[in-house]
């Protein structure tokens, strides 16, 4: 037996497969006695109707539990709940009382739900443009182009809080006949607008990208010049496309006009803080928290029911 | 033949035996692939020619060079004696007057089908709205897809949404029609009734330019067939001589394939 390469017969690789030639050492390949689950594998992650009812509670029982009792069983759980959430606070700060020297964080939530609604119909114009102009080829709009890709990583790049900052303080500083002389307000939208459009844009971008080019082809083969084909095939399709991420931002939105306090402004946020700070207890906060997950959670739900919606169409569309 | 005044493509504008289009030269690659390597084809007004050949011969890409989807690099291309193709040229303008239809449909998903059908007619000839929807609705009735027009694409089964495709491209009364392999992605029972269609439309007297898998439709409704190998056109004949007789060994090679594989 030489030890160097003995040339080998080469295997067949559909061997065993047909039970025409025997595979292994044990013989012609067997089928499996069963297929009945055994009983051997983790019980808990059956599926099965009644049984996984009773799993999923005893499941969230025990997850609930846990989480309650390490909150009631802390040292500081007495001092943390008055610090946080106490009733009496809650309500006071919810309230407001300009007497005492706070505002109600009740009413300073409709400066934000305000901010938000003005600041998500620029941002919708505004980043539309830059993506249109992005994925434009004409060659007159080359500079345009350039600044908007420029403009894009600018403002994405840029954290949010200090765009606040810049313009809130440093338009007023520059002293220009009226654009110098908004309130706090104007200008925490304009940041908001800003930065959002940047974000906004590249979502519109994947749109416009995820419309199939069949498409394009099938509406300009009609004689539909480019715009038109824009209009009424493309931007129908893209937008419908990317409704799930554009209502993620506008979620993300809602939340960032809490920013805008730090120029002053009494938002719902803002107004918390002050109460904070005349009052020593932070249950204002928690006030705030909860009314921003007010506005925002039914958008979530909402979002989620899109998603599933546009699952099951797609899937409709797919089996034929 | 006695032209049916309900189907487009009747109309006194093409000039009777006159040429509807002509190709001369046309080269065509895709980065430095050359997919056409010099294609001359004439289609006369009223006729119907088949393209047949393997895929990847350039069948589709030819189509979509005449309706100008793609740029050319090289050839002319004369639209009843007017050049199409060169700088200059209203591209808009050559697409009214060609209807195209493609293998997958390509209906838009969003919109309902008589929506689908009226929408060019609307924007591009400007018809009014209430006009253009008398018109599509005559179309589709003529069709058997009426009971269908205020569906969406997505509920229609694949030989439907290829008749509505047809329909489409018919609503803006075309003078030549481009089919591009439209039953190659419909399930065998659902071919006829598109086939059926194209067979009507020829009847009637339209200018038709067809890629087909369909040899034995080919043979039925083309005045002509062109084999077409690897960018170019390798034989042009009547059915009956190319089929029977195929003159160059490569277009007996591909016909033996085809029936071998059962397709003929």
């Amino acid at each position: 037996m030489d030890g160097a390469q003995q040339p080998e017969t080469p295997v067949d690789p559909l061997a065993g497969l047909t039970g025409a030639s025997p595979r292994t050492v044990g013989g012609a390949w067997q089928p499996p006695g069963t297929f009945v689950s055994g009983g051997r594998g983790p019980k808990l992650f059956s599926a099965e109707g009644r049984r996984g009812t009773v799993v999923s509670t005893v499941s969230t029982v025990i997850v609930l539990g846990a989480l309650v009792a390490i909150f009631l069983l802390a040292p500081g759980a007495h001092a943390v709940e008055h610090a946080f959430f106490s009733p009496s606070h809650m309500w006071a700060a919810f309230i407001g009382n300009p007497k005492q020297g706070y505002y109600s964080v009740g009413a300073a939530i409709l400066l934000n739900i305000k901010m938000f609604v003005v600041a998500e119909v620029f941002i919708l114009a505004f980043a539309l443009a830059i993506a249109l102009v992005r994925q434009s080829t004409h060659p007159a709009l080359f500079p345009i182009r350039v600044i908007s890709t420029g403009y894009v990583d600018f403002f994405r790049g840029v954290p949010l809080i200090l765009v606040i900052l810049a313009i809130g303080l440093g338009v007023p500083a520059l002293n220009l006949p009226v654009v110098s002389n908004q309130s706090n307000a104007v200008y925490g939208v304009t940041a908001l607008v800003l930065s959002y459009s940047a974000y906004v844009s590249e979502v519109y971008r994947a749109g416009l990208n995820s419309v199939h080019q069949s498409q394009v082809a099938a509406a300009r083969s009609l004689g539909l010049p480019h715009r038109t084909a824009l209009r009424y095939v493309i931007l129908p399709q893209a937008v419908r496309n990317i409704v799930p991420p554009l209502l993620n931002d506008f979620i993300s939105l809602q939340k960032d006009t809490a920013l805008v306090g730090i120029l002053g402004t009494i938002e719902a946020n803002k107004a918390a803080d002050i109460y904070s700070e005349q009052v020593f207890n932070f249950s204002s906060f928690t006030v705030a928290a909860i009314l921003f997950l007010i506005l925002t959670i039914p958008l979530a739900r909402f979002t989620d029911r899109l998603i599933e919606r546009d699952r099951r169409r797609r899937l409709a569309g797919a089996a034929r | 033949m006695p032209a049916d005044p309900s189907v487009p493509g009747a109309g006194p504008a093409a000039a009777p035996g006159g040429e509807a289009i002509r190709i001369e030269g046309l080269h065509k690659s895709f980065g430095e692939n050359e997919v056409l390597k010099g294609i001359d084809l004439a289609v006369a007004s009223h006729e119907v020619v088949c393209l047949i050949g393997a895929s990847g011969s350039g069948k589709s890409t030819l189509l979509r060079c005449i309706n100008l989807l793609e740029p050319i690099n090289g050839g002319t291309v004369w639209l009843w004696g007017s050049r199409i193709t060169g700088p200059g040229i209203d591209q808009n303008l050559v697409r009214r007057y060609i209807g195209i239809v493609f293998q997958s449909f390509n209906l838009f998903p969003h919109m309902t089908v008589l929506r689908n059908v009226t929408l060019a007619p609307a924007k591009v000839l400007g018809m009014p709205q209430r006009q253009a929807e008398e018109e599509a609705r005559a179309l589709l009735g003529r069709f058997g897809l009426l009971d269908k027009a205020d569906d969406y694409p997505d509920r229609l089964s694949g030989g439907q949404q290829q008749r509505v495709a047809i329909v489409r491209a018919l609503a803006m009364k075309p003078q030549i029609m481009l089919l591009d392999e439209v039953t190659s992605a419909l399930d065998p029972e659902l071919v006829s009734e598109v086939l059926d269609v194209i067979r009507e439309l020829a009847a009637g007297g339209m200018t038709m330019l067809i890629a087909t898998h369909e040899m034995g439709f080919a043979r039925d409704i083309a005045r002509r067939v062109c084999f077409l190998e690897e960018g170019r056109i390798i034989e042009d004949a009547p059915p009956a001589e190319l089929f029977s007789n195929p003159r160059d060994e490569r277009t007996q090679r591909f016909l033996r394939r085809i029936v071998e594989a059962g397709r003929m």
